[in-house]
């Protein structure tokens, strides 16, 4: 039995696979907003004095990152409900995405954060700099040029992650493909398709963070 | 609602065991051609390094749900006759070799230099070299991220459940859909993960403390 394949029948759904597309885009950078903000709240509050804020957030890491995504998805598309939040699919696919990208946001932040040294914040000190500046020349922005790698592939792997999101039913470019597929039958056609602009969509979003990367952290460090 | 009986948590276990059997045939097969695409990767010919760094960039590019799927629907095309557990298998293999591949050449470029001169010098060959040199340093070298990776395919297996394997997750969508008890079911399988991974994960990273105060 010889296969021949049909790509037409899935250009002409090129519109669908372009909205899918921005779709995508759309989950991945709300996530990645989303996870920002909880890194952030979750560094402070794991440096809060209160031993138990401390031990939630380490809780809230862990049960986070060792677990699937598919699982933490499924749990709070039916938790919101029955807390008496309604929201839509692709609203629900953002939260648990922030929240999946947040944990891991967390602890690179933190490594970032420890990885600047006591001696050079107290040498700032000694040169009398004031305590916003010493924070904001000597602690900020090296830390952020450790997290910055680390924390955009993780980026990057977030916005991958947002395919399964298509599990409930949310707006973004696989469930696009498995609409396209279930009326097509071109299953092999419309997923290799897709899969390939993932990769457009990932190859840019690499380009562009390294863009940024060369501009704002080109400096010599020694 | 319905009640989560034994026979529940039986089919979960069944799930539960799919879910193993993937993650281990996936690091074991990943394994195996992840140390060629290593080799390859850092090997003196350019177009086995183009290929190979080509083979991990697309890998590491894109979703593993779409790996799946083409894999999934790719093996039906050759006219094989084969059952999901081999497809997604096999998908799961290549996803790993990809990802172990580019773990182990950081960690063979990250053996230093003066060891392959020694070798050279001691008049040891390519396949000596490797073998009794390099890779021996390079395995404990990368062992943190090796376990890391072994979390994350263990997790990544969930994704089989939708190109409809039932493996745990699928297992617990079941359930879910028989007992009406999603938060329950879910936070069930969701807590089986983390007695897998949560292990594994701690062991990674008091290695790679040791191994960073060792290195100091």
């Amino acid at each position: 039995m010889r296969y021949t394949f049909d790509f037409g029948a899935v250009l002409d759904r090129a519109p669908e696979l372009l909205w899918g597309s921005l779709g995508t885009v759309g989950l991945a950078l709300a996530g990645m907003l989303l996870a920002l903000v909880i890194g952030l709240l979750g560094v402070v509050a794991r440096s809060s004095k209160s031993e138990i804020t401390r031990a939630a957030v380490i809780v809230f890491v862990e049960v986070v990152r060792n677990t699937p995504f598919l699982v933490q998805i499924f749990f709070i598309y039916f938790a919101l409900p029955l807390m008496g939040i309604r929201l839509n699919p692709t609203v629900t696919a953002i939260i648990a995405l922030g929240i999946n990208g947040g944990a891991y946001a967390i602890e690179i932040i933190r490594g970032g954060i420890e990885s600047v040294s006591r001696g050079q914040i107290e040498a700032g000190f000694a040169l009398g700099l004031h305590k916003a500046d010493v924070f904001r020349l000597i602690v900020l922005k090296p830390a952020l040029r450790a997290i910055y790698p680390s924390l955009t592939s993780q980026f990057i792997m977030l916005t991958l992650t947002t395919s399964v999101c298509t599990s409930i039913a949310a707006y973004e470019l696989t469930s696009a493909a498995q609409r396209i597929e279930s009326d097509t039958f071109r299953s092999f056609e419309v997923y290799f398709t897709v899969t390939a602009i993932y990769l457009v969509i990932s190859s840019l979003m690499m380009g562009l963070f390294a863009l940024i990367s060369r501009h704002y952290f080109n400096y010599p460090t020694r | 609602m319905g009640p989560i009986g034994e026979d529940q948590f039986l089919f979960l276990m069944q799930g539960l065991k799919w879910t193993v059997l993937l993650a281990i045939v996936g690091f074991i097969g990943g394994g195996i051609f992840g140390i060629l695409i290593a080799l390859l990767r850092t090997s003196k010919n350019k177009v086995a390094r183009t290929i190979t760094a080509g083979y991990i960039g697309v890998f590491q590019g894109t979703p593993l749900l779409m790996q799946l799927f083409v894999v999934y629907y790719g093996v039906a095309l050759l006219g094989i006759d084969v059952n999901a557990w081999i497809a997604v298998a096999v998908a799961f293999t290549l996803h790993a070799s990809a990802f172990l591949g580019e773990i182990w050449r950081g960690s063979i470029e990250a053996v230093p230099k003066g060891q392959t001169e020694a070798a050279n010098a001691l008049g040891l060959h390519y396949v000596s070299r490797m073998k009794d040199v390099i890779l021996p340093q390079a395995l404990k070298i990368s062992m943190p991220a090796t376990i890391g990776f072994l979390v994350q395919l263990t997790k990544g297996t969930s994704l089989a459940a939708i190109v409809g394997f039932i493996e745990l997750t699928r297992a617990g969508q079941i359930i879910s859909n028989q007992t009406y008890r999603p938060l329950l079911v879910f936070g069930i399988v969701g807590a089986i993960y983390f007695i897998i991974c949560w292990p594994l994960s701690h062991a990674g990273s008091r290695l790679e403390k040791r191994m960073a105060k060792a290195a100091r």
